[in-house]
């Protein structure tokens, strides 16, 4: 049996530009969650986000790239993430990697950012006409591929929220069945006027801070972000003697088959991914020490992703809370981005706050973790579900 | 392991076959709304979300009713061990540029909620999994072309570590009237005919193929 | 009233892609949503968008639609008062 390990991450969120930065701001409260300044829309002064505060070529010069007019904030958020996991996990990047090393990455919006600016221009001139090209979704894993070095193969997915979770879901398949030998693993999402329209029209943005969790919570705010993990089976990356994060020891996807965009009433998907990731892992309920909960913040989300938690923990239910009150709801770069605090939670061996909770959802028995907390922790479920029913959940082992 | 496709079905330029037979034709010149409508009443689907889908679910949701059109699959098959992996090129793309268009002009700002829902490639798959109550794995691949390899690796990978009893698998592409979709389901080999076909690479590619030339075609012969 | 139920007969079938049904197919005094139509969530928030697009009405909280939409009547009743 095959056990898959994380090697490398990386990231940088509205609450900080690399893995370090992350940790600290979890640990002080400082969440990333405000007007919008760089984002020019008609909402900037109605709607708060979580917007990571550097200009694209701010972004540019960080990922150490001359010619950043030709990429899209989403890839240069995806370049940024993807070199701090490369350089963490396999080494100096840029060389042409001859190995069987594979990146899937996710994202939702794409290139959409570019497009939204230059739309017209591309009708009259052939001066952007670059960014027709990068606004195809798998745009931004081509140009992270092509950074990196990587020739063999990379695959570009799609499920809405749950995105990046799947595409670790498949990155370790993909070395457990012998077709890769090592993945960068993740995804990466910049704000748009076409994500915070649509969220907008679907009424699920809470206009102040979003409150995971609480019984008067009114919607999700909207972040920017990327984060991708290497992924390696456990002798590769025993031989090569690197340091090892943490295990991967289960991980599930499930449809809810209810609705395009609400859970089902009782939570069954967000059910059956959960305890299916369990059942891989071979751990018993009793044995999670934190659950990283999906927990957006929306009326739905909150109270289906919190009865699902019931059926499967209750009585005992382990210490629960969600980061997104500090980086927003990153969408595609969400799953991936709890999965690094998870690994950060099982190193530092600390529970992160639920910002923003003050009253408990009356259909629920639990409440979540409020402040930073030292525990014992070997093993945390993350769970990240999306639009089209689509839920998955990891569970992630000290190693 | 060893897998086989039960049943495969293939729509493109009007025509939609199953297992290689004709099942349905329209001859209409006039675009993918008019066809899709049209194959919807022709297979007298009783479901009325159907219209309210965007042009891409449409053609998703059609082709795995057509694929399951006769097929009791909760009787064949587990829910939870059933799944949908459909790859495409276009992504959500024509339902995108409605949504975009929506909110482009501040004088005329009324983006529509469930076009931004649909903007999402994988909500086709959550709406056949809506109809036929499918809980199982789940994704939407973006790939320049229809690629046997992918939907081969995807598969089997799902087969073999999550124990999937049933995949549906393939390829529903669709921008404006340019729309193809084939779709297959897979089931581990029980021996139960011996005239399924496996389920591999080549064998993908000789459907495709087959399913772009014109006239009827039989791959089971 | 009643030229308004019939006006707000057609925009709904329209705007909410209920191809089968013809605007005499709709009882003004049926709930909207649950069995009668087979309106959902997404449903409900088309219909915010066509009071506001149509009407000027514009609904801040998602949860007063339970009340403004229950049937067609009460709908035009809501728009009556609040109209401009």
């Amino acid at each position: 049996m095959t056990r898959i390990v994380v090697t490398g991450m990386g990231m940088i969120t509205a609450i900080g530009k690399d893995t370090g930065e992350n940790l600290e701001s979890l640990k002080t409260r400082r969440h990333g969650v405000g007007s919008i300044k760089l984002l020019d829309t008609i909402h900037k002064d109605e709607l708060l986000a979580a917007e990571i505060r550097f200009t694209n070529d701010e972004l540019a010069a960080i990922s150490g790239i001359t010619d950043g007019e030709r990429y899209t904030r989403t890839s240069l958020l995806g370049l940024i993430a993807a070199s701090q996991a490369y350089e963490s996990g396999i080494g100096k990047y840029g060389d042409t990697d001859n190995t069987r090393t594979t990146v899937v990455s996710t994202t939702t919006v794409g290139g959409m950012d570019k497009t939204e600016q230059y739309y017209r221009d591309f009708l009259e001139s052939s001066k952007y006409s670059h960014f027709v090209y990068t606004h195809d979704c798998s745009d931004s894993t081509r140009q992270i591929s092509d950074h990196l070095g990587i020739r063999h193969l990379n695959s570009t997915l799609s499920t809405a929220c749950s995105s990046s979770i799947n595409a670790i879901l498949i990155g370790a398949k993909m070395i457990k069945h012998g077709l890769a030998d090592r993945v960068i693993a993740g995804g990466t999402d910049a704000l748009s006027k076409f994500t915070l329209n649509g969220f907008n029209t679907l009424m699920i943005l809470d206009k102040g801070h979003c409150r995971p969790f609480d019984a008067s919570r009114t919607g999700l705010n909207l972040g920017e972000g990327a984060a991708y993990i290497v992924l390696e089976s456990e002798a590769a990356a025993k031989k090569d003697n690197k340091k090892i994060y943490c295990e991967i020891n289960g991980y599930a996807n499930a449809n809810d088959a209810y609705h395009q965009t609400a859970s089902s009433p009782d939570g069954y998907g967000p059910y059956l991914a959960m305890k299916e990731a369990l059942d891989i892992s071979g751990l018993k309920p009793s044995q999670i020490d934190y659950i990283n909960a999906h927990g957006t913040g929306t009326d739905n989300n909150d109270l289906t992703e919190g009865l699902a938690i019931e059926k499967i923990f209750a009585p005992d239910i382990p210490p629960v809370s969600s980061t997104k009150p500090y980086t927003g709801h990153t969408l595609a770069a969400a799953g991936v981005i709890d999965v690094i605090f998870s690994i950060l939670s099982i190193q530092q061996q600390l529970i992160f706050p639920n910002l923003n909770f003050s009253r408990k959802i009356e259909e629920l028995s639990f409440e979540p973790v409020r402040e930073l907390q030292q525990a014992e922790i070997d093993h945390v479920l993350t769970n990240s579900f999306g639009f089209g029913g689509n839920d998955s959940s990891l569970v992630l082992s000290k190693y | 392991m060893s897998l086989v496709i039960r049943k495969y079905c293939a729509i493109r330029d009007g025509r939609i076959r199953v297992d290689g037979e004709a099942v349905f034709s329209y001859e209409g010149q006039d675009g993918f709304k008019k066809f899709i409508r049209t194959a919807y009443k022709h297979f007298q689907t009783d479901y009325p979300k159907f219209f309210k889908m965007d042009n891409l679910s449409k053609l998703g949701f059609l082709s795995v009713e057509i694929l399951l059109k006769g097929e009791d699959i909760l009787k064949l098959h587990p829910a939870e061990k059933t799944g949908i992996i459909l790859t495409n090129a276009s992504s959500s793309l024509e339902i995108d540029e409605k949504h975009f268009e929506s909110i482009k002009d501040r004088g005329q700002y009324f983006p529509s909620p469930s076009n931004f829902v649909y903007t999402l490639p994988n909500i086709m798959a959550g709406e056949a999994a809506i109809r036929h109550k499918i809980k199982g794995e789940n994704t939407v691949l973006i790939n320049k072309y229809f690629d046997p390899e992918l939907i081969f690796i995807l598969v089997e990978l799902a087969f073999k570590s999550k124990s999937l009893s049933c995949c549906i698998c393939g390829w529903v592409e669709q921008y404006e009237n340019n729309y193809e979709s084939l779709l297959f389901m897979v089931e581990k080999d029980n021996n139960n005919s011996a005239e399924d076909i496996i389920f591999e690479p080549s064998n993908l590619a000789n459907i495709y193929k087959r399913n772009n030339e014109d006239g009827r075609i039989n791959t089971k012969a | 009233m009643e030229e308004l139920i019939q006006k707000l007969k057609e925009e709904i079938i329209e705007v909410l892609n209920l191809e089968e049904m013809e605007p005499g197919d709709i009882d003004p005094d049926a709930p909207l949503f649950g069995e009668g139509l087979g309106l959902d969530s997404i449903d409900a928030l088309e219909l915010i968008v066509l009071l506001e697009k149509n009407y000027g009405i514009k609904i801040e909280d998602p949860k007063d639609g339970r009340k403004i939409f229950f049937t067609l009547r009460t709908m035009a009743e809501y728009i009556t008062e609040h109209q401009k």
